[in-house]
């Protein structure tokens, strides 16, 4: 029997009825895909806020009071908790991930629609277990984003309570919801394709995001053991991360268990995270840097390769971590070696940006900037990250605000940056409405210069042995007085650039009603989500037919075509020479 | 090329990079896999850790012959009750795939009737380990502690077996839904790959038990 492919037997989708059909109990991705963006941004928001806190608390110690010292801890927990995984792994997997893939790829919908819309809908409960443990006796869990054993369960430790629950809790239901939303994304991506979109056609924004679902959902399941044992040891009181614990003289019921193993899978899924954030934002600034530039990007292949190649290093570079929780030093050369050899297609993705901006005609529209300044920002983070990596100076470096400033580098700002440039991309496609250019302008100069402020100092005062995780630093010898003055500056110049935020959200909204029809394709790019009938798509994205696909996602620029782009759906005619 | 339709009958290469489709199969089929693969992940990091906690551990770990065995006919016999339970389970492995032949002959008589066997062989697995928890429990093996030994092994027992459990029962649910639609002719116009999914799920499970039973029981 011959096997036809089922994107070509037309897809049955559930049509919304009614308001509450439309917007609330939706079905069609693109709407899924917002509601994750606007939850993701909210609790964003209140991560943001919490690092204002505790920006005012370093820079003027003793004159504000926003935070008690044995809160302090919570606040950075949650802060950077909600931010890795709540925020950005949502945003771009559940957010862009929704919106780009079925569009990109061709089809109607993601491949089960209603598990599709279940994702959402358990990811927001996860986000409200989260949100709830800042209410609960005892307030949210202090044990630090990495949630380390035995002190995370111990009593003393804030939110030993319950907030260390909550927590888990959370983490496996998000877990839950990002499986449902994963096998969608990657079966979409694999099975769903329309006519003539070949894997090797597919923009790299897809490559991307699909690479880290896969990634998520070969590393979430680490972290997913991790919660159930740790569940266990608190609330059953079995001994999986829990040794002999000691605590004023009194012994706790635990024995025999290994904190390190807590650690092992902790990071089994954490190095894969911090892919799961950044090959998202290497394809999504791929795309936004060749259409503004309206030049192919360079070595296509080889970015696609380079994607592939990271995923796959990723999962064994996780000790990298832990080069302080003491291990063979021959454990560490090991990992050291493959963290360092994960720089080699780094840096390929890099030059292929840098060469495809090479004599492009480059527009500097508000996406280009936010891309462009990825570049500078990912390229100061990750070669931080070259330091980091060697045993003999992680080692020294690692408790200091020198890690804090790396990190930030390459998974904050930069992963940031590449959101803010792809919402002023696909903003036009998704509301049918330009962005404001001038305010655009102002956020992009404000943050991007903003965090260079920032977090410049914070590696040089890491290499002066500043110390993280701590509440004030009082006064020591080794820390000369410029220190506090630095850190008063680095406040200042983070609460202008989470100021400058608002203006971002404010541009959101106002531009929905002040600004201009955008019409289909306001950036003249060729990728298939520019090319749907109508603006924002409707459901099921296409008209009767789907489209078909003659060509690659970049085909800009091309010699002898009469305009400077050709959108992969466009036949091919003799005045463009080639398919 | 770009507008063929047919995918050359080529290598896996062009298979792979073709349009549409990278595997020839049903979405539903496709993604039951990649989820079985991070199923895969779950199951191997409970096992790496429980292999973990028993190095680390201090105390002596229970020999898992003595701990398993039953006393039949005034003899006690090491690990009985797990053998006949592995049986049970690979026996239903073997009716889920008789199943899978009759779906797709159409014969919904008799896929059903192999897919009741199949949860009903499930569902005497599980009931066999609640046999088998509630005789533990009874010698006063609990998550926190046994008289055996080393508290960890009581938590890894419950842990994983209780995570298997689960995904057995979820399982018989799956068999017990797909059973009453065949039934009902549900299938009738999607064709009855259904079955085999449900298949491959079923069959999963079996074989996680497979290593449960030669870390665990064997080890």
């Amino acid at each position: 029997m011959a096997h036809v492919a089922l994107a070509d037997k037309g897809q049955e989708l559930s049509h919304p009825h009614s308001w509450i059909t439309q917007y609330v109990w939706s079905q069609d991705h693109k709407v899924i895909g917002i509601q994750y963006m606007v939850v993701a941004t909210l609790v964003g928001l209140l991560a943001l806020v919490m690092s204002g806190m505790m920006r005012l608390q370093l820079g003027f110690p003793g004159t504000f009071t926003l935070i008690e010292p044995n809160e302090y801890y919570q606040f950075v927990t949650m802060h950077g908790m909600i931010m890795v995984v709540f925020m950005l792994t949502a945003f771009f997997l559940g957010g862009f991930g929704n919106i780009l893939i079925p569009l990109m790829c061709g089809a109607r919908d993601m491949v089960f629609p209603y598990m599709n819309m279940l994702s959402f809908w358990v990811y927001l409960l996860s986000v409200i277990i989260l949100v709830a443990s800042l209410f609960v006796p005892g307030g949210a869990t202090g044990a630090g984003w990495t949630l380390y054993p035995p002190q995370a369960i111990t009593p003393g430790t804030p939110g030993a309570d319950w907030g260390i629950l909550l927590m888990l809790i959370s983490l496996a239901v998000f877990i839950v919801a990002f499986t449902m939303g994963g096998l969608n994304y990657l079966t979409t991506a694999l099975q769903a394709r329309t006519r003539g979109m070949t894997l090797m056609r597919l923009p790299l924004s897809v490559w991307g995001i699909v690479m880290a679902t896969i990634l998520g959902l070969l590393a979430f399941p680490a972290l997913f053991v991790a919660a159930i044992m740790m569940t266990l040891d608190n609330v059953l009181g079995t001994s999986f991360f829990m040794p002999a614990v000691n605590i004023l003289g009194e012994q706790l019921e635990h024995d025999g268990g290994s904190p390190i193993l807590f650690q092992h899978l902790f990071w089994f899924f954490g190095h894969p995270e911090v892919y799961i954030v950044a090959l998202p934002m290497f394809g999504i600034a791929s795309d936004l840097i060749s259409t503004h530039a309206r030049k192919n990007i360079f070595g296509y292949r080889m970015m696609v390769w380079a994607i592939v190649a990271i995923g796959g290093l990723s999962f064994v570079v996780w000790a990298h971590h832990m080069y302080v929780s003491g291990m063979n030093p021959y454990f560490g050369f090991l990992f050291a070696t493959t963290t360092l050899i994960i720089a080699v297609p780094t840096a390929l993705k890099v030059y292929n940006w840098v060469l495809t901006l090479w004599e492009g005609d480059i527009h500097l529209n508000v996406p280009m900037l936010f891309a462009i300044g990825f570049i500078f920002t990912f390229i100061h983070g990750g070669i931080t990250g070259l330091f980091l990596g060697n045993v003999a100076v992680d080692v020294p470096l690692s408790d200091t605000y020198f890690v804090i400033g790396h990190f930030h580098m390459v998974m904050g700002v930069s992963p940031f940056l590449v959101v803010f440039g792809g919402l002023y991309h696909w903003y036009p496609k998704l509301t049918g409405r330009m962005m404001n250019v001038t305010l655009g302008k102002i956020h992009f100069w404000l943050t991007f210069l903003g965090t260079y402020a920032i977090y410049l100092p914070m590696h040089y005062i890491g290499i002066l042995g500043v110390p993280r995780r701590y509440y004030a630093n009082g006064v020591t010898d080794f820390m000369p007085e410029s220190v506090a003055t630095i850190n008063s500056s680095i406040t200042i110049a983070a609460l202008i650039v989470g100021g400058a935020q608002f203006i971002f959200i404010y541009n959101l909204i106002a531009s929905l009603f002040k600004e201009k029809d955008a019409g289909g394709n306001p950036w003249n790019a060729t990728t298939l989500e520019w090319q749907t009938p109508d603006t924002p798509p409707k459901h099921g994205n296409w008209d009767d037919e789907l489209p078909v696909v003659y060509r690659w996602a970049y085909a800009y620029s091309v010699p002898g075509a009469d305009k400077d782009f050709i959108p992969q759906n466009e036949p091919p005619s003799d005045k463009t020479g080639k398919e | 090329m770009a507008n063929s339709n047919e995918a050359s009958a080529g290598t896996l290469v062009e298979d792979w990079s073709g349009d549409k489709e990278t595997f020839r199969v049903h979405w539903g089929k496709a993604m039951m896999w990649i989820f079985l693969l991070s199923d895969t992940f779950i199951f191997t990091s409970f096992l790496t850790s429980y292999m973990h906690v028993r190095m680390s551990t201090a105390e002596p770990w229970p020999n898992a012959s003595e701990v398993f065995a039953l006393t039949m006919f005034g003899q006690s016999i090491p690990l009985i009750l797990i053998a006949i339970m592995t049986f049970v389970l690979i026996t239903s492995s073997g009716t889920m795939a008789l199943a899978v032949n009759y779906g797709y002959r159409r014969d919904r008589k008799k896929t059903a009737t192999l897919l009741v066997i199949t949860a009903l062989l499930g569902a005497t697995f599980v009931g066999m380990q609640a046999f088998e928890w509630s005789k533990l429990i009874a010698e006063g093996v609990r998550p926190w502690g046994n008289p055996m030994g080393a508290a960890q092994f009581g938590s890894c027992f419950f842990m994983i077996t209780g995570f298997h459990g689960g995904h057995v029962t979820g399982g018989v649910i799956y068999l017990a839904y797909v059973a009453t639609g065949v039934i009902n002719g549900r299938y009738e116009e999607k064709g009855y790959d259904i079955v085999e999914i449900c298949g491959l799920y079923w069959h999963f499970v079996d074989l996680v038990w497979v290593f449960i039973f030669a870390f665990f029981y064997l080890w």
